[in-house]
């Protein structure tokens, strides 16, 4: 493999991994601002109760979404150097921002939130996690804004070859990241919502029998939960369909990628299940289960609109874009060569089934826990605790297919070129590459994958420990009425 | 005045606001084992950094994402070239972040060994690297016409990065025992300010080093200054440790280190990262600068954020003023 291949797998390796933290940690960190709100608006100590014991596994995943996010901060400079110069007057500001308008807030509030239980009053407590949550969603927004530049590119003009911002408002008020974000965010709340109502559930069913304590915490857990990962998916189509309108206009290519679509239709199927190869762009041998004009109301509201197949778009691409890679050793075996403009089909077109198929069966999941305890039942069943916990999992592979599918249908160009944009602000994936040793690659790409592999290890470990500890374990009582001169909250 | 010059000070001030507050919290888990002598101490000694290690972070953070908005061919050209030690520096980061957060949560001497470990290994490693890594921008990388590092993967290592590696270090090991006796009470509390005195004025010597290097290649007259005024804070600050005014002596230690980098960056510019081949191809601030309308924008944001940065940072620490000690420390409460 050369450079470009390494840095590109450890490109993907890293944020597929740092994006496992991070829906958890912003979706979390939402529902725990709400249940602390809960508790100091009506003194409920089982809304206290739910506080501490979600907010600990948070902790708990929180500390690997900060470590793995530095990595990224630091990627494009380190394999991506040539990216970074390229697009470097557009895209550093909205990275920086995030660090100055949303990182700051994000952990200086959080060490406030988890330190500050005895020290500060109730109120101030409870402002300083809802600090922490909307950060998280505002360092969500920012680097959004910076991805969907990639996707689009707006609010520059060229100069001296290069993209130069004219608007900070175009970027920040993209089309593309005003769809992006409210999916991603709307995918996060999934992820929480069948966490909560996963292991709730479990608790449940463990203790069907006995006489629990905790029993309303985990009932309450359940039905908020339940309820977050519905109307996740509800707001996951809505705002999935607005993105496949604006990738029919800006990415035309990967919403045929996404489709497998080879030649044009109109009006076009979409396509459910495809048996056969679809690695191939001439379509022959496959065979797919179609829902007759659907795509062309995905792609433009009516069912009739025209939607371009990967033929005549690689016709087109070649035209725009050039047929060969220009001869430069940098480009390395690529130098010279043809350009391929069709993505890697599977990828695309199982990507995009598999976020949409993983979401909805998580949130099916969900849906049915909550039916199955509904008004005080606890299924004895032992499938029910199994189906709750693996239902944990699912909304957590929508999210990866969803990036894997953004990300790889936009191949070969890193920076995708904006049909209605300024000419010549979009680059190709081979030239945006350090020059690097393969050494140098293969050492950072094995180092991190194991640091990472071992680091996931210890987080499902703790968390599994927290989960089983249940409430008792974050919440120790107290021995005696005397002042106690100890930090309610060391580590 | 220019917009260029404006950011290139930012970054500079940036550097400086994680040089002196991580700085100490690389200190404290530097020193987790010569100081903590048992597993109280050691919770004593994390828990003084405990609200405010992550807020720490987060400047070199925004150090870095400045510089590529700000100077993106900076940002391009010294991270890629300086790749291995930037690894070693997050790999390092890694574990210790994490460390902090999971040592306590199961109750096992090996758990806790292990990760003590990892913040220790996790401490010095950045600490040394991002000494490196300064040294590498102080004084130049063999870098050819467009930025590109020529020569081997290696590049960055030299003696005087090494040098550069130690002193920053040092800074953080002094530092790091002066803030220990400053937030701790009982016995440790004695412990670090002993070994602040000991040790300190041998550590922090390859810092006088690296500052008498950069200043031979490109110093100027009031860097020099400040490089000299380095000395005198130094000698402030232990000598108010010895009379155990430790507030005093953190303070003069934060003159140290806000002394060391105007020294150091005042004699890099006009340079950003000096190529050491041909001093045509150095990058320098006008060159690497981004638009004038970007940098205008990101002045902006900065002008608002960083107060409110420094505002609410500040709270934080008022809120957990107290010196922490051993009754402090509630026993183990793991599930
Ligand atoms: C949609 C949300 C999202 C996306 C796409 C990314 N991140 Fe992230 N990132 C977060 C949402 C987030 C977060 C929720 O804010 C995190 C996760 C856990 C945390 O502590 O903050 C975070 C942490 C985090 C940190 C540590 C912050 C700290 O110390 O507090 C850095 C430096 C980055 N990220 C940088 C990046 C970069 C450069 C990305 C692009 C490749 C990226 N993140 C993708
Ligand atoms: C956190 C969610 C994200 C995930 C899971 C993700 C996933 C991926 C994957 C799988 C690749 C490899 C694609 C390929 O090589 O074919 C990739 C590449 C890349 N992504 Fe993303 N991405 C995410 C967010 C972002 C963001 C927010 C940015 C920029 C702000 C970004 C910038 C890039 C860049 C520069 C590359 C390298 C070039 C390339 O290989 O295409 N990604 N990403
Ligand atoms: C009916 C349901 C859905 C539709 C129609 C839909 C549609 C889309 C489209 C068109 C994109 C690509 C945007 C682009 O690259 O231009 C996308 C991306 C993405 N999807 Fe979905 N999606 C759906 C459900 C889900 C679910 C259930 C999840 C997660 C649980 C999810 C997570 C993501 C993520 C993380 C991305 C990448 C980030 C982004 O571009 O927003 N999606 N989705």
């Amino acid at each position: 493999m050369d450079v470009l291949d390494l840095a590109r797998w450890q490109f993907g390796i890293t944020t597929v991994y740092h994006f496992l933290m991070v829906p958890l940690t912003i979706g979390l960190s939402i529902l725990v601002a709400g249940m602390q709100t809960a508790w100091v608006r009506t003194g409920d100590e089982k809304y206290l109760r739910m506080t501490k014991f979600w907010g600990k596994l948070l902790l708990v995943n929180f500390a690997m979404g900060v470590v793995t996010g530095i990595v990224q901060e630091f990627q494009f400079g380190m394999a991506w150097s040539e990216y970074s110069r390229f697009v470097g007057d557009v895209f550093g500001a909205p990275l920086a921002m995030e660090g100055l308008v949303a990182f700051f807030v994000e952990s200086t509030f959080l060490g406030l939130w988890i330190f500050g239980w005895d020290r500060l009053p109730k109120r101030v407590h409870l402002a300083c996690v809802w600090a922490f949550s909307l950060a998280t969603v505002a360092s969500a927004y920012f680097i959004l804004a910076a991805n969907s530049w990639m996707q689009h590119p707006v609010g520059v003009a060229m100069v001296d070859g290069k993209p130069v911002l004219t608007s900070i408002w175009a970027v920040l008020t993209n089309n593309t990241a005003l769809a992006a974000i409210p999916h991603t965010i709307a995918g996060t709340f999934a992820v929480a919502g069948s966490f909560l109502v996963g292991i709730a559930a479990w608790h449940l069913w463990r203790k069907r029998r006995e006489d629990d304590a905790d029993r309303p915490v985990w009932r309450a857990s359940v039905k908020f939960g339940g309820w977050v990962s519905a109307a996740a998916f509800a707001a996951l189509a809505v705002t999935g369909d607005l993105q496949g309108k604006l990738m029919f206009e800006q990415q035309p290519m990967k919403m045929a990628a996404a489709e497998a679509l080879c030649h044009t239709e109109s009006p076009a199927a979409f396509s459910v299940f495809a048996v056969g190869d679809v690695t191939r762009p001439d379509c022959e041998n496959v065979k797919s289960i179609t829902v007759p004009a659907l795509l062309s109301f995905l792609a433009h509201n009516d069912f009739t609109t025209e939607v371009r197949g990967i033929e005549d778009l690689v016709v087109e691409y070649r035209e725009r874009y050039g047929e060969f890679y220009p001869v430069d050793e940098r480009l390395g075996e690529l130098s010279g060569q043809p350009i391929d403009y069709v993505p890697n089909l599977p990828v695309t077109y199982w990507g995009f089934r598999l976020m949409i198929g993983f979401g909805a069966l998580g949130t099916g999941i969900s849906v049915l826990v909550l039916w199955l305890t509904r008004r005080g039942r606890i299924p004895e069943s032992r499938w029910f605790p199994r189906l709750a916990l693996a239902g944990i999992a699912t909304p957590f592979l929508g999210n990866s297919f969803g990036w894997i599918f953004t990300e790889m249908g936009r191949q070969p160009f890193v920076v995708v070129p904006n049909p209605s944009g300024v000419d010549g602000v979009w680059m190709f994936t081979a030239r945006a590459v350090s020059g690097l040793t393969t050494g140098e690659v293969w050492t950072s790409l094995i180092g991190l994958t194991l640091v990472y592999a071992v680091l996931a290890a210890v987080e499902v470990f703790l968390i599994a420990r927290y989960v089983r500890g249940g409430v008792a374990g974050v919440m120790p009582r107290k021995k005696s009425d005397k002042p106690d001169d100890t930090l309610a909250f060391a580590y | 005045m220019d917009l260029a010059l404006i950011w290139f000070v930012v970054i500079a001030l940036l550097w400086l606001g994680y040089l002196f507050l991580e700085g100490f919290d690389f200190g404290v888990g530097m020193l987790l084992p010569v100081l903590g002598r048992d597993d109280t101490d050691r919770r004593v000694m994390i828990n003084t950094i405990g609200p405010v290690w992550d807020g720490n972070e987060v400047w070199v953070i925004v150090a870095v994402g400045a510089t590529f908005a700000a100077f993106p061919d900076w940002y391009a050209s010294l991270l890629s070239a300086a790749y291995l030690p930037l690894l070693l520096v997050l790999l390092g980061l890694i574990g210790r972040g994490v460390a902090f957060e999971y040592r306590g949560k199961v109750d096992s001497d090996r758990w806790r060994r292990t990760w003590d470990r990892v913040i220790v290994v996790g401490s010095w490693v950045p600490a040394l690297g991002v000494g490196l890594l300064l040294t590498t921008t102080f004084l130049g990388l063999p870098l050819d016409e467009g930025g590109q590092r020529v020569g081997s993967a290696f590049a960055a290592f030299t003696p005087e990065s090494a040098l550069g590696a130690l002193a920053i270090a040092g800074f953080a090991l002094t530092h790091g025992a002066v803030f220990t006796a400053l937030k701790t009470d009982g016995p440790i509390r004695h412990r670090a300010r002993a070994l602040a005195l000991r040790l300190g004025p041998l550590a922090l010597l390859p810092l006088g080093g690296l500052l008498v290097v950069v200043q031979w290649e490109s110093g100027e007259l009031w860097t020099w200054a400040a490089a000299g005024l380095v000395f005198a804070a130094a000698s402030v600050a232990f000598s108010r440790l010895r009379a155990g005014r430790e507030g005093q002596a953190f303070a003069a230690l934060g003159a140290v280190i806000a002394l060391s980098v105007a020294a150091l960056f005042g004699a890099l510019y006009p340079d950003v990262l000096p190529s050491t081949l041909n001093p045509a191809w150095s990058l320098t601030v006008e060159g690497a600068a981004s638009s004038p309308y970007t940098l205008e924008v990101m002045s902006w944001v900065a002008l608002f954020g960083t107060p409110a940065v420094l505002a609410y940072q500040g709270w934080t620490y008022w809120v957990f003023r107290r010196r922490v000690s051993a009754a402090h420390i509630p026993p183990v409460h793991v599930p």
